[in-house]
């Protein structure tokens, strides 16, 4: 830069027209300026950064408390059959997720414990007949298909292996609510980048594709043995 | 420092370039792909527990099994029952957009009575009671036989309580909704002497010969008859279908011979003629089952030779010889008449003409032919108190002049109903109910029904849907529709063997609606005293179970009860007429075939063409409208827009300066509208065909205001040999507009 600026002070003091005079103050000013562009470019650039990591996440979800307070530790405890207990598969092999109020009813038509969470329960839930709207962390669009039976029954995979160790929790986590497709933030996972440290944290697409690829199985259509899209999706 | 905007728009890029490097464009990207697929307005049905409910589809008289996908409490799908007698498996697109029905639009959410106009909600208490003070009002001033009920069948226990409350209140004037089984069953009770249902033991004909019957655009049991079909193919089975319009079935048929419209009995007569010139007629059947053939065979042998039947049927000689031949040649022929869907009664004559048709190949009661089938009877209730009041009504005669001296033979002529009403100088009828059917809309000639239900004083609609009838009702108490009730429906639409479905509530009741049954037996109990005791059952669905015994259990597993082992009586045992024979001949109706068609109405100088109607299976014309899906299916050669097209041939075109697709006014004696036409080589000339089922006002925008209703264009033709309704057609003009 100094080069620069010594060259150009020989030509103001080789020249003396005023037009060229007027032409080398505008040139002042330009080399004065080009610091502060690059500084207003990492600005920009570091306010991107900041809003596409640190802001944008937060607008995009909205928190929601689950209507109920849940264990479900303390639930695995009493239990015999593990997850299946609650989460079981129906008799034609479809799964029923969430369990209904029906279920629940079965041990708690009456307050069993002293939580608080369990007399809200029985009394706004159980004593009204009303079904619990619980928000579900894992549920897909409905253009997606899938299959409990196929991964749980015949591949004999865990349920911990796509949906972590919920069974261990002690408590319901705040359901993120994406602003724009209303889906579980749970799907896309909790990084915004999309990384993932366990298998259980992300839902996309690309993590179906990744497990099914690096376990050699189904990767098409079983009919065609061709790429298959209504395997999966509606 | 100065922040110029070179600084801001380096500051921009750097945002830019910053962005790239975060997840934000990714993830937005994602998103909006994802949003895409969540629009609100997307159906998509719950997640939850899939279950299926067997039931019967009462849409129509078919009596088709159905099962019922439901996912949770919420109607998904509807498809037919595998194993069901009638249909095993199909289903017509009327079952299968029921859910429409179930959740759509046009509901009666709730009881609604008529205030200055407007419809009012009221309570099922209120209700009643109003209707119940009405009638022990009428009652005591000795007006019991001023009440009248139209329903859609006689069979079953809903109808069964409905006359049985008028019996005891004083009342004969239950109506039926007329369609071909009044004429089916006066021909069984003329000829046989039988009070029967007609079954046909279509599926094992070899021989199909069809009077304009629309085997396959809906008559009979619509999938009964599309199985049938199947099998007439399988089988190599000839049908022939006789019909001034190449319908669906005409397509479909072996051969289709074109007729002058209103003339199929003088060619049944016509085929009987070569029949017995040939000596081709089952002997051992005609000579020692019959009685009447010397006394019938002559004037059909006089009158009716295929000269002169060519000439009167436009069908020509030697297909009338070679097709009387082909028919009296067939191991298992068979002949069935009623126009298109069978919705009206026809000519008697013509009915009894076709009917010696069967008679003479010998094909009643045998396989492959028709069969009379004993009206169900497992209603067995105990007999009814009556009072003076209920006797003297019950004296007065109905109002409709059936069993009349001018009309002895027929049950219910709701043909009749209209002109009764219009010209009596005070009103006949005081209260009507009307359930399952929808009149105002169904009736030949809209406007004098219209007029003769605005001068009845308290009409009462039934109607699950707010239809043309329910829209002029004055009191709405609507009935659970079919997927939400019980009811049993003892099948009518010529299935050969005895049969009753069940059907039974899939989902509880949508709205604030009451099953009709309930209702009669809640009236009944208003009404108090001896009336209240002839309904000892606290609910419908109470009496339908004691009434149905040990068929209960089968119904309520099965969907079905079947007598299996159901033959029809041998010939030996089969007539019940003084002479326990076969009669050919009825000197109580002047049977002989002196046959003349019946004219339509209007004058051939002013309206020169002759306008049919048609049926099709994508077009309801009954009780129940098109649903939205339906309608869908209708194609533009029939509704483009709201336009109905009609059909005629490029030889009435011509003349007349019409184009396809171009606007004509369409007019007949009872009145005139805006059409499109449709140039069809498929249809006579002279003649105008237009579809039947369109032009509602009523139900839903889905329907409402689409095409024309033809029976606002047509009147009823009353038949002089029963007082049924018999027309097939009336005069018509056809000019550019």
């Amino acid at each position: 830069m100094s080069t620069l600026d010594d060259q150009a002070n020989q030509a103001v003091n080789a020249e003396t027209s005023e037009a060229e005079e007027t032409a080398f103050q505008v040139n002042d000013q330009r080399k004065g300026s080009g610091g502060y562009i690059i500084l207003f470019f990492i600005l920009g650039f570091v306010a991107s950064l900041i809003v596409g990591w640190v802001i944008f996440p937060k607008l995009l979800y909205s928190q929601r408390k689950q209507p109920v307070e849940f264990n479900h530790a303390l639930h695995n405890g009493e239990v015999d059959e593990a997850c299946e207990s609650c989460h079981f598969f129906r008799e034609d092999g479809s799964y029923s997720g969430v369990p209904k109020l029906a279920q629940c009813i079965d041990c708690h038509e009456e307050v069993q414990g002293e939580s608080e969470a369990e007399a809200k329960f029985v009394s706004e839930y159980v004593q009204k007949n009303r079904e619990v709207p619980w928000l579900v962390y894992s549920r897909q669009p409905p253009c997606v298909f899938f299959s409990h039976a196929a991964h749980v029954k015949k591949a004999g995979m865990e349920c911990v292996e796509c949906h972590g160790p919920i069974g261990e929790s002690e408590s319901l986590k705040p359901y993120e609510q994406n602003r724009i497709t209303g889906y579980s933030r749970d799907i896309w996972g909790a990084n915004i980048a999309g990384l993932k440290k366990n298998a259980w944290d992300r839902m996309k697409m690309d993590d179906c594709v990744e497990c099914h690829r690096t376990n050699n199985v189904n990767q098409g259509s079983v009919q065609t043995h061709k790429g298959g899209c209504f395997v999966c999706h509606h | 420092m100065k922040i110029d905007r070179r600084s801001f728009l380096s500051f921009v890029i750097g945002g830019a370039a910053g962005t790239a490097f975060t997840p934000l464009p990714w993830k937005l990207t994602d998103d909006s792909a994802i949003w895409t697929q969540m629009w609100p307005w997307t159906p998509v049905p719950d997640y939850g527990e899939v279950s299926y409910v067997n039931s019967t589809c009462t849409l129509c008289p078919g009596g088709c099994g159905i099962t019922v996908r439901k996912i949770e409490e919420r109607v998904v799908k509807i498809e037919g029952l595998s194993g069901h007698p009638v249909n095993d498996g199909g289903l017509c697109l009327l079952g299968l957009s029921g859910a429409q029905l179930l959740y759509g639009p046009r509901r009666v959410k709730t009881p609604l009575k008529k205030v200055n106009g407007k419809f009012r909600r009221i309570s099922w208490d209120e209700a009643i009671g109003e209707l119940a003070t009405k009638l022990a009002d009428l009652r005591a001033k000795g007006g019991s036989h001023k009440v009248a009920f139209i329903a859609a069948s006689d069979q079953g226990t809903l109808p069964e309580l409905i006359n049985r409350f008028l019996t005891v209140y004083g009342s004969p004037n239950f109506i039926r909704t007329p369609s071909i089984l009044d004429s089916y069953e006066l021909t069984l009770d003329l000829m046989h002497g039988v009070q029967a249902l007609p079954g046909f033991d279509i599926e094992n004909t070899d021989f199909v010969l069809s009077f304009g019957s629309g085997l396959l655009d809906g008559w009979g049991s619509p999938v009964h008859m599309f199985r049938a079909n199947s099998s007439w193919r399988d089988r190599k089975s000839t049908v022939v279908q006789i019909e001034p319009r190449l319908s669906n079935t005409a397509a479909k048929s072996d051969k289709w011979i074109p007729i002058k419209p209103g003339t199929e009995g003088a060619l049944a007569l016509g085929l009987a003629h070569v029949i017995i010139k040939e000596s081709l007629y089952k002997k051992d059947f005609v000579h020692n089952y019959t009685i009447g053939f010397e006394k019938w065979r002559r004037p059909v042998v006089d009158g009716f030779s295929p000269d002169i039947v060519a000439k009167i049927t436009d069908v020509d000689q030697t297909t009338i010889t070679d097709l009387a031949r082909k028919f009296a040649r067939a191991s298992k022929p068979l002949a069935v008449c009623g126009r298109g869907r069978g919705t009206t009664p026809g000519s008697l004559k013509e009915f009894m003409a076709v009917h010696a048709l069967n008679a003479l190949v010998g094909n009643l009661n045998m396989a492959g032919g028709l069969w009379t089938i004993p009206d169900a009877d497992y209603i067995d209730w105990p007999e009814l108190e009556m009072d003076d009041t209920a006797s003297t009504g019950m004296q007065k005669g109905r109002i409709d002049g059936a069993g009349s001296q001018n009309y002895p033979h027929a049950r219910y002529l709701f043909n009749r109903l209209s002109e009764v009403i219009n010209s009596a100088s005070s009103p006949p009828i005081d209260v009507l109910g009307v359930v399952g059917s929808n009149p105002v809309y169904t009736a030949p000639d809209t406007l004098s029904t219209k007029e003769a239900f605005e001068k009845i004083p308290l009409v009462v609609s039934f109607s699950s849907y707010m239809d043309e009838t329910a829209e002029m009702a004055d009191l709405i108490l609507p009935n659970h529709i079919y997927l939400e009730r019980y009811e049993d429906v003892p099948v009518i639409s010529g299935i050969k063997y005895p049969l009753i479905g069940l059907a039974k509530p899939v989902i509880d009741p949508q709205f604030n609606t009451k099953h009709t049954g309930d209702v009669i037996i809640l009236l009944a109990q208003a009404l108090g005293g001896f009336i209240a005791n002839a309904f000892p059952w606290e609910s419908y669905e109470a009496c339908l179970e004691e009434t149905l015994g040990d068929k209960w259990e089968t119904l309520l597993q099965q969907g079905f009860w079947l007598n299996v082992s159901f033959s029809p009586p041998s010939w030996a045992k089969a007539f019940e007429t003084a002479s326990g024979k076969f009669e050919f001949v009825n000197d109580q109706i002047d049977a002989l075939p002196r046959f003349s068609s019946l004219k339509p109405e209007g004058k051939e100088a002013s309206f020169p063409l002759v306008l049919i109607p048609y049926d099709s299976m994508r077009l309801q014309r009954e009780f129940i409208g098109n649903p939205p899906f339906v309608i869908k299916t209708v194609e533009d050669t029939v509704l483009k827009a709201n336009d109905v097209l009609v059909e005629i041939s490029p030889d009435t075109a011509r003349p007349l300066g019409l184009k396809e697709g171009g606007y004509a006014e369409l007019s007949t004696p009872k009145g005139s509208a805006r059409v499109k036409v449709h140039i069809y080589d498929g249809i006579k000339p002279g003649l105008v065909a237009i579809p039947a089922g369109l032009g509602h006002t009523a139900y839903s925008k889905y329907l409402a205001g689409k095409g024309v209703n033809i029976n606002s264009l047509i009147g009823p033709v009353e038949d002089p040999a029963s007082g049924h309704d018999a027309a097939w057609g009336i005069r018509a003009k056809l000019s550019k507009a």
